[in-house]
């Protein structure tokens, strides 16, 4: 299965990114074609605790058939999977780190990300660090900032829209999912 | 790699957002999802669902595939994140405030209010605990002295019901924000074409859809439509857990969404003002020609208040449009392709009353009723029905006189309206 049929409309909303900084990180094909290619991804301050955002994502991620693979030094195993320490103790290969930590900490987790050979660094909803996504680009990562790849996936695959939720998707083609 | 994207225009989306030919039919036409429920994919999914950690369909009274159809229209053409369907438009209003206050929380609005809407702030709002206090709404300062600690959200009508007030809405935005608090304004009779609060610094915008969104006079139907933007971290009723959903913080876990949200699955799922799927359907026949419809209704209003004005049985006409009225400048900023096709005159007569029911009774075009933003022309004398629970001192203040006949436009031939109002200001 391919992309899709391909998407002209423009998607800008909820970014406090600049607009050149938008072109680059927020490419809606960029994201379709991370959305459809990554096989693992590695949840880089994944919470054991139910109530939090990145457990939902977590729990949506997998339900939708993605590898989850908790990177939490402070726990176990999160969602039935054993957590690591860090990305450099995961002893599998890795597609995406999405990452839900604070921005002054993306710079390490780019490296790290680069490191273990990783195709994509995303990084989640307000997590904004310029300088970790020029390391991981230079390293050949794909790299997405300011969204949330629950919400991208809902996006691409339909289900946003059930919750009345502007998608910015405008086309007159048959289609419903796009990756 | 990267392909030319576009930003697509007003009536594009009128006609196209939040609707994809489904893969298997390839129906153009937006299907009505007659069902009250949905066949679970699995236990698993089910469960998630009732989490909200997935986004789907359960219960139509929570959400709907027309309803969805609708909902993602408006919130594409008010440029809003997202949008919720109600099954009135008091119905969103009153959602709204549900999702945002606790007993113990104000609200100060503008008097220039529908008259359900100033019953509903006053004495329902008051049994749950919340107090509404009333500003003119062209005194900036007045709306600054009426918040205290306890208010939670400012309020207004884009053009106000019935003297066609027009609300500053860039200026109280600012004062709104100030106090961090959300400026929610009701734009019934502007329509996401005339105006977009959203783009002027409004934080939520209601809808009656009855009115001009469905235009026909067949379905009542509410929204609201959030921009996605204001910061709710330190607001208790979006940002703390949420005892509802296992302590589910809506604002931290949804982020941009999580008024909507909250709206959706805590206020609506609880209260149960659920739109219908059919009348989504007859909703979005209308918005697909919202921008012309509101391009004919302007015009005939601009050039029957103008008749009215020279008019002499007339004694004045309050219309935006028009050069003199004190909101001239404002509409011309706010809504710069016309304010609306609903104003009010007077008619010169001894005993205005008894002219004002003389002047209805002798109308052969205009329907008289309870509604406006009808393909049809209305009239209605808002002293006795719309307004007629409020006593004479809130009618004052809500501007309203005894002998006020309220129009709201249609699309007949601007002659034939032209000429069944001087009939019937002869007879008078």
């Amino acid at each position: 299965m391919g992309l899709g049929s391909s998407l002209a409309s423009d998607v800008t909303m909820n970014t406090i990114l600049s607009e050149a900084d938008q072109r680059k990180y927020l490419d809606s094909g960029a994201i379709r074609r991370v959305l459809h290619t990554t096989k693992t991804i590695a949840i880089v301050g994944l919470s054991p605790k139910p109530e939090r955002p990145s457990y939902f994502v977590g729990t949506y991620l997998k339900s939708e058939g993605y590898r989850i693979i908790p990177v939490n030094p402070r726990a176990d195993e999160i969602l039935g999977e054993k957590s690591y320490p860090d990305l450099l103790s995961i002893p599998e290969p890795v597609d995406m780190v999405d990452v839900f930590r604070n921005p002054d900490e993306c710079v390490e987790i780019a490296k790290q990300a680069v490191q273990i050979g990783a195709k994509t660094l995303w990084l989640q909803l307000r997590v904004v660090n310029l300088e970790a996504a020029s390391i991981a680009e230079a390293g050949g990562l794909t790299v997405i900032m300011d969204r949330c790849v629950k919400i991208e996936h809902g996006r691409y695959s339909g289900s946003l829209h059930w919750v009345g939720m502007n998608t910015e998707i405008i086309t007159a083609r048959r289609g419903g999912r796009y990756f | 790699m990267t392909q030319q994207k576009r930003k697509f225009g007003f009536e594009t989306r009128m006609l196209h957002a939040g609707h994809i030919p489904d893969p298997v039919t390839g129906a153009r036409a937006v299907p009505i999802y007659q069902t009250t429920s949905y066949v679970f994919e699995d236990t698993d999914k089910a469960a998630q669902l009732f989490e909200l950690k997935q986004y789907g369909n359960i219960y139509t009274r929570i959400n709907n595939p027309t309803n969805a159809v609708f909902e993602e229209r408006i919130a594409a053409l008010e440029n809003g994140t997202g949008a919720l369907a109600t099954a009135s438009g008091m119905a969103a209003q009153f959602a709204a405030f549900m999702t945002l206050l606790e007993p113990g929380d104000e609200i100060v609005s503008s008097r220039h209010l529908y008259g359900g809407t100033m019953t509903q702030f006053t004495h329902t709002f008051k049994k749950l605990g919340v107090s509404a206090h009333f500003v003119e709404p062209d005194d900036l300062g007045a709306w600054e002295r009426a918040i205290t600690p306890k208010t939670r959200a400012l309020y207004g009508e884009t053009i106000g019901n019935p003297k066609g007030s027009i609300l500053d809405i860039e200026a109280i935005a600012a004062i709104a924000h100030a106090h961090k608090i959300p400026l929610i304004v009701d734009s019934t009779f502007a329509t996401p074409y005339l105006c977009r609060p959203l783009d002027w610094g409004a934080d939520i915008v209601v809808h009656s859809a009855t009115k001009f969104i469905g235009g026909h006079g067949s379905s009542i139907a509410g929204v609201i439509v959030d921009a996605g933007r204001f910061d709710f971290s330190t607001f208790p009723t979006i940002a703390d857990p949420d005892p509802a959903y296992h302590d589910l913080r809506f604002y931290e876990t949804f982020g941009h969404y999580g008024f909507l949200m909250k709206a959706r699955t805590v206020t609506v799922r609880d209260t149960g003002a659920a739109l219908s799927p059919f009348n989504a359907f007859l909703l979005i026949q209308g918005l697909e020609t919202l921008s012309v419809r509101m391009d004919r209704h302007v015009e005939n209003a601009q050039r029957i208040a103008e008749f009215l004005r020279d008019h002499p049985r007339v004694a004045w006409v309050a219309y935006a449009g028009l050069p003199d009225s004190p909101y001239h400048a404002l509409a011309q900023k706010y809504t710069p392709k016309g304010p609306g096709a609903v104003f009010t005159f007077g008619i010169k007569a001894d005993n205005p009353r008894l002219a004002g029911k003389q002047f209805i009774e002798s109308l052969h075009l205009f329907s008289h009723l309870a509604n406006v933003g009808d393909v049809r022309s209305l009239v209605i004398h808002p002293g006795s029905t719309t307004h007629q629970q409020l006593s004479d001192a809130e009618l004052t203040a809500a501007g309203i006189e005894a002998g006020m006949i309220r129009l709201s436009i249609g699309l007949e031939t601007t002659e034939d309206l032209l000429w069944d109002l001087d009939q019937a200001l002869q007879a008078t």
